[in-house]
């Protein structure tokens, strides 16, 4: 009888303490969740003023966003947010979000801007986990390597040099990572091979809805990907 | 408490009972993160951050937990401040948690941290054991900013790369290029280099010891042989 007790005791000790840790954590994130969010889009708008230029567009490219599904040229089953640039109506490049995959510490989030001529505007890295020091050098704050891309097109350096130096084309690869600089030309070129074939219909389609379309869904799907 | 009492728990953080260098803890992280100066100065600090917050919790409820479930509240309590860190970086921090970001779930597995709850804070008064947590955690800093720099001159030949991310641009005077023309050591770069450093850094501390040891061997000896003569 006094073991029972003595367990009972143990169990909802523990139990209270599991209920505080977890309200702690409840509550800092409810604090911060906006403010995250709000971080999170204040960066995706910057990120996405250095790939279009504010004096090539006059639209409002966080709001003028498209959704599009392509498991296999855009990386991801669920749909994926596509930011248009316009001026005076004209189109003039859409930025894609798209997911390379096979990264080495999982799938890397990309920001791909391609101008309507089917020139690469940009590449960003949105959020990976790719080894510190090593493979990370995909990001444009730790190597220059981002802005290889800028320029290309399916024709510049056409397919086969589509692919790191080491199997054969056009992009370096890092010391010591092959995986992830492999990864994001494989996204990259995938990109402009689903640009190519829906262009149209792209700068053709009505925005998604303002609040739970595109810069919304985006920004909530953030964090998770960290 | 007496102020050699704090003198002490800084020696330990510091030198005699460091995380890297005696007590071998924390090995994930270190090996992982050391890559560069400033990536080890940014998981040394994190993990002090933490080491501080977990510590003073632990001593603060260590009168009300029964020992056969310690181990258990210690990891809730753990986990829950390395999860409150996280999220207040990435909202009030938001460049220093991109930078940091797969680090910070990193701190979760350093077992120094359950290592210092349960050897030190649960027996401790709450500011002794929030200098300990201190000491021990800017013992574990300057560790992983040794290996880091190591590591980063021998694998890449350059010194403080990208510190401008954790100080602003102010601080870019310190990026230096050490070596011109390197041409990059794979091996420093790789995690086997994060071994080999440390194993590099130990060997030093013996040493430096072992003189220690014998200096002051000789300060024993000496002066009593030396009064007879005088």
């Amino acid at each position: 009888m006094a073991l029972m007790k003595n367990m009972s005791v143990s169990a909802v000790l523990l139990g209270l303490f599991a209920i505080v840790g977890t309200a702690l954590v409840a509550y800092t994130y409810s604090a911060t969740k906006d403010r995250i969010a709000a971080n999170e889009r204040a960066i995706l708008l910057r990120t996405l003023h250095t790939l279009i230029p504010a004096s090539e567009q006059d639209n409002d490219m966080a709001q003028d966003t498209v959704q599009v599904t392509s498991p296999q040229y855009l990386g991801s089953p669920k749909p994926m947010t596509v930011y248009r640039a316009r001026k005076h109506g004209k189109p003039v490049a859409a930025v894609f979000t798209a997911i390379a995959p096979n990264g080495y510490g999982g799938p890397i989030k990309l920001l791909v801007a391609v101008r309507y001529d089917g020139t690469i505007a940009g590449v960003r890295v949105i959020s990976d986990q790719e080894t510190p020091g090593l493979g990370d050098a995909i990001e444009s704050e730790k190597s220059d390597w981002i802005y290889s891309f800028t320029g290309k097109s399916l024709d510049n350096p056409g397919k086969k040099g589509w692919a790191v130096k080491r199997d054969g084309g056009q992009f370096d690869q890092f010391t010591g990572a092959t995986i992830s600089p492999r990864a994001v030309v494989k996204a990259v070129h995938n990109t402009l091979l689903y640009f190519k074939q829906h262009r149209e219909e792209l700068f053709g389609a009505k925005p998604t809805s303002d609040k739970t379309g595109g810069e919304h869904t985006n920004a909530s799907e953030g964090p998770s990907d960290e | 408490m007496s102020d050699s009492g704090y003198r002490q728990i800084f020696n330990d953080g510091m030198w005699n009972n460091n995380v890297a260098f005696v007590q071998i803890l924390g090995m994930c992280p270190l090996l992982a993160v050391s890559t560069t100066v400033v990536n080890g100065l940014g998981m040394g600090l994190a993990t002090m951050a933490t080491l501080v917050a977990s510590n003073g919790l632990v001593s603060m409820i260590r009168q009300i937990v029964r020992p056969e479930i310690r181990i258990p509240v210690f990891v809730v309590i753990i986990a829950s401040v390395v999860t409150v860190i996280e999220l207040v970086m990435n909202a009030y921090f938001h460049q220093l948690y991109k930078i940091l970001g797969i680090f910070i779930p990193l701190i979760v597995t350093n077992c120094s941290i359950l290592g210092r709850a349960e050897a030190f804070a649960s027996k401790n008064s709450i500011g002794r054991s929030l200098a300990d947590g201190l000491f021990m955690g800017l013992g574990f800093t300057v560790a992983l900013v040794l290996l880091g720099g190591l590591r980063e001159v021998a694998g890449h030949g350059t010194l403080f790369t990208q510190i401008y991310l954790m100080f602003g641009h102010g601080a870019d005077w310190l990026t230096t290029q050490v070596i011109p023309h390197y041409q990059g050591f794979l091996l420093a770069a790789l995690p086997p280099g994060a071994f080999l450093g440390l194993g590099l850094l130990i060997a030093l501390k013996n040493v430096i010891d072992q003189r220690l040891a014998e200096r002051a061997a000789a300060h024993e000896t000496t002066p009593p042989a030396a009064q007879p003569a005088a």
